[in-house]
């Protein structure tokens, strides 16, 4: 009876989802609900996870509850508990669900909402959700050790090294183009200026709070911290609004990017209590607020998209990033849809927390659909705007000029009607003084938050403060990944430099940690400034690069998962991380070449640098370069990403050898080589005395 | 059914505030105390703030560590 009934519910389901692309498909050229996107999503999410993540678990993982988890045999009420299984789960949400998955999917807006949503829903039902569940699980049966060890131990001590320092550079692009993310927000905006400095008191406040007045009081911590945040943004408009101290707060994109630098520097410095810690609480739980409040949102406004399904620019002539949609939708949308960094997690606490092998199904499998949501959510607040704001809010000011009539003008010529007024309204709703270029994702989706919010409380007046909600939101969240991912990047070359000078290995020495911070400091400030003088607007050139970056590491986390399934003897069932390593290869190689050497200026590093080398050589200055001097600095800068490009290209390509190599050798083998930890009946039966034992106790 | 109804929401309560605590790395400090009474009854347990500023430490990597967020 009750299966039949399930039965019923799943046709159900498969009904709803056939329905709403159906109404989506049919509805080409009008405008549709929103709730429609949610609906198939959440429809794809739930069979997703019934049906095909069964089948990895069941079959091909042939997951075994009675195996005892690293949780339970290393029990020591710190690292290794065995956790509820829904505390865990939004123990590993929050770890994954970032900053990523809203900027991506707003920058892929410029194709339309369709392309984007699609590659959502497909990638992280048959790459990301697949990836960050298969990690988790090896994980897990190696005692929760670290993808680098992993790929180590599994693949030979060159592909770890060579894994490690891939991912190094993923780092510093990453912290660059995050840090891109906030320059661009905060510049020229007194309000947000205002409100993101003030986040640093607070939380230095809230450090002596929970350090030295109650310490380890969380709850009440986080409480104190959020109402000065809300202090900080009502404040913030006052400044705003008044001339001598908006003039104090208002800086441009470099004096931000030089704050910035300076601050990660003293940030990673500072013991972790007095500002990391603090800044980690609030932004953390303010996150889990606002993504639920943002579904909230759209659930109870039920907003119109604005934005055609699929708009001219899947030619690859549009302003937000250069380039067609193949390959650059899937490097554009890369944490949503797939993200390598989520391998570095699903290795980290979290494999040691689980309390049953059964489990690493709703945690591994189930978190990514909950991060795709997320993505799926930046997408709408993006596609609920008109397209002419959001172009203007998106397109580099060397391509729609600096004022909104020139704006309005050549946003027009494109077919997205918008007037001046429009834009001069905007700005002064939310705010701002302008709203033009502000590319990045976080305004746009602050508009759009702002636009879905005040539909839901406090109407148009309420509009300036989700819009500066929304900008500090991310910002804090940004600097709090900045300050972390830049003691990270520390501990990283203090590692690699520790090979050939082995006082830098010392941890516990300030000069090895002061040079260390400097050089990780040095190196993601140096692709943030270049971002941030950037003519075509930096996020332009640099987040295909994390795009790229991001989901080479996820191939080479599938490589991993593929190499280990061989080692297992479950080759029958490889594809299912065979097929998603091999389109992310197809689409990160195609990328990195194109990136590489596309004769278009615009997407090819090397025939941008080649442009400005000809008219170096003819004598004449091209814009935005003044003198001869920043042409040679724009060429230098054009060799440098270009170098980085490649490397990426190398680093990947020699994963992939290193995986063939490794499952050659696997197949050559008639026995299983994997190599888990905790899996014979001895350990069994020891854990299980061991856990009688303690039960009596 | 009052009563019942009240237990039910407690529970709910006490596993969100776990689930929140655990966000941030810090796990529950009772499941720790019972563990360590139960396992190492003659070793000394931490206070609650040792075990707060371990916990805190070690998510941070302050003795080098990894990246335990994303982007």
């Amino acid at each position: 009876m009750t299966r039949s009934i399930q039965t019923l519910g799943w046709i159900a389901v498969t009904l709803a989802l056939t329905f709403a692309f159906g109404w989506i498909a049919l509805n080409r050229g009008e405008t549709i609900n929103a709730l429609w996107i949610v609906v198939a999503a959440v429809c794809v999410a739930l069979l997703a996870y019934r049906f095909y993540s069964l089948f990895i678990a069941q079959t091909v993982l042939q997951l075994d509850p009675r195996r005892p988890t690293p949780a339970v045999r290393y029990n020591d009420g710190l690292d290794y508990v065995p956790t509820n299984r829904y505390v865990l789960f939004g123990h590993h949400f929050a770890a994954i669900a970032g900053a990523g998955p809203l900027v991506g999917p707003v920058l892929a807006a410029q194709l339309g909402y369709l392309p984007g949503t699609l590659w959502i829903l497909v990638g992280v039902v048959f790459a990301g959700a697949v990836q960050d569940f298969i990690v988790l699980f090896i994980s897990m049966r190696r005692d929760g050790r670290s993808l680098g060890d992993m790929i180590r131990s599994e693949m030979g001590q060159v592909a770890g090294v060579i894994a490690m320092f891939g991912v190094l550079l993923i780092m510093i692009i990453l912290l660059a183009v995050l840090a891109l993310v906030v320059v661009k927000a905060l510049a020229h905006s007194p309000w947000g200026s205002f409100t993101v400095f003030a986040t640093i008191p607070i939380a230095m406040l809230m450090g002596v709070y929970t350090r030295y007045l109650r310490p380890g009081r969380i709850g009440e911590m986080s409480v104190i911290g959020f109402a000065a945040l809300i202090a900080a943004i009502y404040f913030g408009q006052i400044v705003s609004e008044n001339p001598t101290a908006a003039e104090m707060f208002t800086f441009s994109g470099e004096t931000l990017a030089l704050t910035i630098i300076g601050y990660g520097f003293v940030a990673s410095v500072l013991p972790v209590w007095l500002l990391l810690a603090p800044r980690d609480y609030l932004s953390t739980f303010l996150k889990i607020g606002t993504i639920l409040g943002l579904a909230l949102g759209i659930l109870f406004v039920m907003p119109d998209l604005q934005m055609p399904a699929v708009s001219r620019f899947v030619d690859g002539t549009g302003p937000v990033f250069s380039g067609a949609l193949f390959p650059f939708l899937f490097i554009t949308i890369a944490c949503g849809a797939v993200s390598g960094f989520h391998s570095l997690i699903a290795s980290g606490t979290t494999p040691k927390m689980i309390e049953n092998e059964d489990q690493v199904r709703l945690i591994g499998y189930g978190s990514m659909l909950m991060e795709s949501f997320v993505a799926i959510m930046a997408l709408i607040a993006a596609c609920v705007l008109e397209p002419g704001l959001y172009f203007a809010m998106n397109s580099p000011a060397g391509l729609i000029g600096t004022t909104p009539d020139q704006a309005a003008q050549v946003i027009s010529s494109w077919g997205f009607v918008i007037t001046p007024e429009m834009l001069t309204q905007t700005a002064a709703d939310v705010g701002e003084g302008t709203i033009l270029s502000r590319a990045g994702g976080a305004p746009t989706l602050a508009v759009g938050m702002a636009h879905i919010l005040s539909g839901a409380i406090g109407g148009k007046a309420m509009m300036a403060f989700w819009y500066h909600f929304a900008i500090l939101f991310e910002a804090l969240f940004i600097l709090t990944t900045v300050d972390a991912g830049t003691r990270v990047c520390r501990f990283m070359i203090q590692d690699l430099l520790g090979t050939f000078v082995p006082v830098m290995k010392r941890t516990d020495s300030w000069m090895a940690n002061v040079v260390a911070t400097a050089l990780a400091v040095t190196a993601w400030g140096y692709f943030l400034y270049q971002g941030v003088v950037d003519p075509l607007g930096g996020i332009n050139t640099l987040w295909p690069l994390f795009g790229i970056s991001n989901q080479m590491l996820a191939a080479i986390a599938l490589i991993l998962c593929t190499v280990v399934l061989f080692k297992m003897k479950r080759q029958r069932y490889a594809w299912v991380t065979i097929v998603p390593t091999a389109w992310l290869l197809i689409c990160t190689l195609t990328a990195g070449w194109q990136k590489l050497f596309h004769p278009n200026p615009a997407i090819g590093f090397l025939s941008h640098a080649g442009k400005f080398s000809d008219a170096l050589a003819a004598g004449t200055i091209l814009a935005p370069a003044k003198t001869v001097e920043e042409m040679n600095r724009i060429i230098f800068n054009d060799y440098v990403d270009a170098v980085l490009c490649g490397l990426f290209i190398a680093v990947v390509l020699s994963m992939v050898v290193y995986g063939v190599l490794a499952i050659r050798k696997a197949l050559a083998n008639p026995n299983v080589t994997t190599r888990e930890v905790g899996g014979d009946e001895t350990a069994r039966q020891a854990t299980r005395l061991a856990s009688r034992g303690a039960r009596h106790a | 059914m009052h009563e019942a109804a009240m237990q039910e929401f407690r529970a709910i309560f006490s596993r969100l505030k776990q689930t929140g605590r655990l966000m941030v790395g810090v796990p529950c400090y009772d499941t720790y105390v019972a563990h360590r009474l139960a396992n190492h009854p003659d070793e000394p347990v931490m206070t609650y703030e040792e075990f707060f500023r371990d916990r805190q430490d070690t998510r941070y990597g302050v003795k080098g560590g990894g990246m335990n967020r994303c982007c």
